[in-house]
């Protein structure tokens, strides 16, 4: 039962798996950026859950209710800044895979590594 | 001025990022320069003032608006903080100096006030990451620069370095992202993410086992972030192609920031904190830094191109820093922390001369250089010396920092005598690839199809202040060694 009580923990390590074994096999460079964009979901997934407080609710105060339990709000802040650089990041990936597509004309890496030998 | 001295911590990092966005708004490109240069070079300023401030008076702590830590984000400059702050703000100042005259046609003259708003993220984020006392606004600010720097390698003007962005930018994108997760686990046992009450919160966890995987993600995310070597497979490219003035700011400060970090994760958060973590430190570091001076070396000696050479150099002095670290001891952390800032001023001087040759030569590889000393004597001059400092004459400021990591070895006992070996034989194999770039530069045959010109004043100006203060801190080496001592002590603090 344990081991299903960490459920999401499970999840974190299977994106973390999926998404680097994407980037290091597949050399197709946008797929690479997909596996990238995968990894770093899984570190959000991460954060969100350990948030979760059993039974807890959103974190905002209502008058009257003294007893209330609340999730903890500062993972999700905290998140909140990781995805937007997670984004940042995947632009200027992407940026720069339209580049190379320009110049070298392809956007597989085998390809790249051939043109570059010559 | 004294009235704004408790806010000098945070107004080193915002002058550069109030300044990229006007650089972008002037849109004139000398202009966007000058703006650029006034911000860095008053962010320099202002961390010389630090850096003085710090050695007299211990470290300064800055609490953004006024929130006490740990609810609120802290700022903290202590000795290590002070001396990376100057390496990074010195670092940037010199290379915008050298970017005026030295980017060539890299770069298209209306994209450079884009390029210089890049350049100040780049010193904003680095500056950020030595001053701030919150673990996780160091991975916001580690992103920052990151992001920046990808930007200002991808100027370089061949199509390799396009390329070579990219790969800088998937292994860049990994490192900070493990180091997010080790972050996160902690934040999960200590429920913190302030340096100094992580420190004092992690003793008191009671299953352990989190906090090693979370020191093992830190420590390897870092270790990608810094180039150690089997991780360092992003950095000779990106080095080799960026524009010259970029290589010389991001080869004097990019890599000593992630080893700042992860200095300041291993040694002032778990080491001593977290039970046989100093073993563990020295067992997964000692190996890597000592096949880290060896291998690179051996592969700076057999590189074909300049920039190359120098990078992989980079990759043996990376190691030569982590070697003082892993000791775990006051002395070789001391060296560790001086031989960055050693090591900063040796190789930026460096590549400012590989930028003042790179106004003559379009090829940099070793054997077009040959007979580059007769036509540029000035600039191979310079060269010589920052390469005797990295090299680590006596008389230069490289040879400070080895002579207290061969002390450091010494204090270990017999055992540690084996560990000036590899410090003698990096500095041996030093010797060969800096001859290989000396000598058919004064005595190889000179082509007669190049000119003899030197590069404009302002590179050379640049380049023999820096060689020259490597002259100066081998000299005095005063004001490296107290700060460096002060870090080092700090940092190993908790276990005395």
């Amino acid at each position: 039962m344990a081991v299903f009580g960490l459920y999401n923990y499970w999840m974190f390590v299977a994106l973390l798996m999926i998404g680097i074994y994407t980037i290091m096999s597949r050399p197709n460079l946008i797929k690479k950026l997909i596996g990238m964009s995968i990894f770093q979901s899984a570190v959000f997934l991460l954060y969100i859950s350990m948030d979760k407080v059993e039974g807890g609710t959103a974190p905002i105060l209502k008058p009257g209710a003294t007893d209330q339990i609340y999730s903890n709000p500062l993972p999700q802040v905290l998140i909140l800044t990781a995805i937007v650089v997670g984004i940042a990041t995947l632009a200027l990936g992407l940026a720069l895979v339209v580049r190379i597509r320009e110049s070298y004309g392809t956007i597989e890496e085998n390809e790249i590594r051939e043109l570059d030998r010559q | 001025m004294n009235a704004l001295q408790p806010h000098w911590p945070v107004l080193v990092v915002i002058a550069p990022l109030l300044a990229a966005p006007l650089a972008v708004l002037i849109g004139r490109h000398r202009l966007a320069w000058a703006a650029a240069t006034a911000a860095s070079l008053c962010s320099f300023l202002l961390a010389l003032q630090i850096a003085a401030q710090v050695r007299q008076t211990g470290p300064m702590v800055y609490e953004m608006g006024s929130w006490a830590a740990p609810y609120g984000i802290a700022l903290m400059v202590d000795a290590f903080s002070a001396l990376l702050l100057v390496i990074v703000c010195g670092a940037s100042t010199g290379g915008l100096l050298v970017a005026a005259r030295g980017l060539g046609n890299d770069i298209a003259r209306h994209r450079l006030p884009l390029f210089y708003a890049a350049w100040l993220l780049a010193l904003a984020g680095m500056a950020g990451i030595v001053v701030s006392a919150d673990a996780f606004n160091i991975f916001v600010f580690m992103e920052i620069s990151s992001l920046a720097t990808y930007i200002l390698v991808a100027g370089g003007q061949r199509r390799e370095a396009l390329t070579a962005t990219f790969k800088y930018l998937i292994m860049g994108t990994l490192g900070a992202t493990f180091y997010l997760i080790g972050i996160g686990l902690i934040y999960m046992m200590t429920g913190t993410l302030n340096l100094a009450d992580m420190e004092l919160r992690i003793r008191e966890v009671g299953e352990l086992r989190p906090i090693l995987v979370a020191g093992g993600f830190v420590t390897v995310g870092l270790a990608l972030k810094a180039a150690v070597f089997p991780l360092h497979t992003w950095l000779p490219n990106a080095y080799a192609e960026a524009p010259h003035a970029v290589t010389a700011f991001i080869a004097a400060c990019s890599t000593k920031v992630a080893l700042y970090v992860l200095l300041r994760l291993d040694f002032f958060v778990f080491q001593g904190n977290v039970p046989g973590h100093g073993a563990q430190f020295t067992g997964f570091i000692l190996p890597l830094a000592v096949v880290a001076i060896l291998a690179a070396s051996v592969l700076a000696a057999r590189a074909r191109e300049l920039k190359h050479l120098l990078a992989y150099s980079s990759i043996a002095q990376v190691g030569t820093i982590l070697l003082g670290a892993s000791m775990v001891s006051v002395t070789g952390l001391t060296a560790s922390v001086a031989h960055m800032y050693n090591h900063a001023l040796a190789k930026g001087a460096l590549f400012v001369a590989v930028a003042c040759l790179g106004t003559l030569h379009s090829q940099l590889s070793v054997e077009g250089l040959a007979g580059a000393a007769r036509r540029m004597p000035l600039t191979m001059a310079g060269f010589v010396v920052a390469g005797l400092s990295l090299i680590g004459l006596p008389g230069t400021a490289g040879f400070v920092s080895k002579w207290y990591l061969v002390l450091a070895a010494i204090e270990l006992g017999p055992a540690g005598v084996w560990l000036i070996a590899p410090v003698l034989a990096a500095s041996l194999i030093a010797v060969i690839y800096i001859w290989r770039v000396v000598e058919p530069a004064y005595f190889g045959p000179s082509d007669p199809a190049l000119p003899r010109r030197e590069a404009h004043w302002s590179l050379l100006l640049v380049l023999w202040g820096v060689a020259l203060l490597n002259l100066y801190f081998g000299l005095r080496p005063d004001f490296t060694l107290t700060l460096a001592r002060q870090a080092a002590e700090a940092l190993l603090s908790v276990s005395n």
